[in-house]
């Protein structure tokens, strides 16, 4: 029933920051079909490793599609091609018309992201986006009072959809601008339109625009990759309401 | 926060300077349609003459609109040549491979047939509005007493006919305008984005708007030089 693949990884090697990187290629072979992504580059590692050459270097945490850690670029696009699904979560199966073939690996590239090694970037520049403002600073009590704030259900329905978001990267990686305002639009919609995040709404945009800006991210010109690279599916609206609130806040003192 | 300084800040200062340019636009389509009603009454002028003239009488509303709209385009090509080289700034190092997900055309000729645009805008002024006496442009008879000397006019239909039936110049008014119609057709769009229209309603009437608003700048446009070249008018 079940095949084995193989596949030929062109991979980017870097060794630090300073580094100035170049491409590798390693041979995959007779990889299960019902591998996912990572596991195909855990053989490879091994295999270097028993070979006593460095492995690849990818980061990656829960390996279930929902902390974040892991992506990078697979043939051109962030996550691969498959739409909504994290590296993690990518079956080596979705490879099958390619058997034989090149798979291409590079990290995402943005000025603020720095490859850390190989294909591990450093995101701490997301972190310090959510530092600026991604938090309420009242007190939303225990979990028995969250049912006595009545939420509007669309309002809900929106802010649940935007906290989606595990702040993988993809939307900066496959944005032909580098461009956060996916991640940050997201961010600014979740708190902005719950009644818990009221108090700093407009403070908050201020704050998170700031920072996205002066981490050197570019703008954002509509294009659209960045909801179709996203593995959450976090809706181009996030950025809209993100422009509504900051146009908003420069007539709130 | 320096509001106009930011990501957003630009990006809305493109949006405003947009609503003002797409609006002129259309007005200048409208305005140049005329050309298709026929002549009327004694004196034999044609509507368009009597528009042109009209538009051209009082100068300090002439001159108004003209400072508007020199402001509306320093203004659009200022945000966009900032954004633009944060944008390049903004990833170092380029793809070894790099796969699209969505496939339109509009969106990635916004830079360049933007800048197609602005030279035909250039060019444009200076075949009609200054009237450039060399080559690559026509003869331009300015506005001034009808024969007989009754009353005043413009002498818009026939400068028009003399420089459109010339192919080469109407095509490349022809070219400008498919490139005119795409940065419209995601123009108009990203313009209701900037400016917050986040309902479902306002995506899916955005993206009807700017389709119509660029289709109708192209058509109507292309179908002067068109209707000149094929003696339709004359």
């Amino acid at each position: 029933m079940s095949g084995t693949l193989n596949f030929t990884l062109k991979v980017w090697r870097q060794n630090g920051t300073k580094d100035s990187g170049y491409f590798e290629e390693y041979e995959a072979k007779d990889i299960s079909e019902h591998m996912s992504f990572l596991e195909m580059m855990d053989i490879v590692n091994e295999k270097l490793e028993a070979e006593n050459k460095e492995p690849i270097v990818f980061e990656h945490d829960c390996r279930e599609g929902i902390c974040g850690s892991c992506g990078f670029m697979i043939n051109g696009q962030p996550h691969g091609h498959k739409s909504r699904t994290t590296t993690c979560q990518l079956h080596m199966r979705e490879f099958k018309y390619m058997d034989g073939g090149t798979i291409v690996l590079e990290p995402f590239s943005a000025k603020p992201f720095k490859v850390l090694k190989d294909l591990m970037i450093d995101r701490s520049a997301f972190d310090r986006v959510i530092q600026s403002g991604g938090y309420v600073s009242i007190r939303t009590g225990s979990a028995p009072d969250a049912h006595s704030i009545a939420v509007e259900k669309d309002s809900a329905d929106k802010a649940f959809d935007a906290a989606t978001c595990i702040g993988c990267g993809a939307c900066v990686a496959s944005c032909p601008n580098a461009s956060a305002m996916l991640f940050t639009g997201a961010k600014v919609t979740h708190l902005g339109l719950i009644p818990q995040g009221q108090t700093e709404r407009y403070s908050r945009v201020q704050e998170m625009v700031n920072q996205m800006d002066s981490e050197d991210f570019g703008h954002c010109s509509n294009f659209g990759e960045c909801t179709l690279a996203c593995p959450k599916g976090i809706s181009l609206d996030v950025i809209s309401q993100m422009n509504k609130d900051l146009l908003v806040s420069q007539f709130k003192g | 926060m320096r509001f106009l300084q930011s990501t957003i800040g630009l990006k809305i200062l493109m949006a405003f300077t947009g609503i003002i340019l797409v609006g002129f636009v259309l007005v200048h389509m409208l305005g140049n349609l005329q050309i298709f009603i026929p002549f009327q009454g004694i004196s034999g002028e044609a509507a368009i003459d009597k528009y042109g003239y009209l538009l051209k009488s009082n100068a300090v509303v002439l001159w108004g609109a003209r400072s508007v709209l020199l402001g509306a385009i320093v203004g659009h090509i200022f945000a966009a040549v900032k954004l633009t080289n944060r944008s390049n700034a903004a990833r170092p190092r380029k793809y070894e491979l790099h796969r699209w997900f969505s496939d339109s055309y509009a969106v990635r000729t916004m830079r360049w047939g933007g800048v197609l645009v602005l030279l035909f805008v250039i060019y444009h002024l200076l075949h009609f509005t200054v009237g450039v006496d060399a080559a690559l442009f026509t003869e331009v008879k300015h506005c001034g007493p009808l024969e007989g000397g009754a009353a005043n006019t413009c002498f818009v239909r026939e400068n028009v006919i003399r420089g459109f039936q010339q192919p080469l110049i109407s095509g490349f008014y022809m070219i400008a305008q498919v490139a005119l119609g795409l940065h419209l057709t995601h123009g108009v769009w990203s313009l209701f984005r900037t400016l917050g229209f986040t309902s479902q309603q306002w995506s899916e009437r955005s993206r009807i708007l700017a389709m119509s608003i660029g289709g109708l700048i192209t058509l109507g446009n292309i179908a002067i030089p068109l209707s000149i070249l094929m003696g339709i008018i004359k």
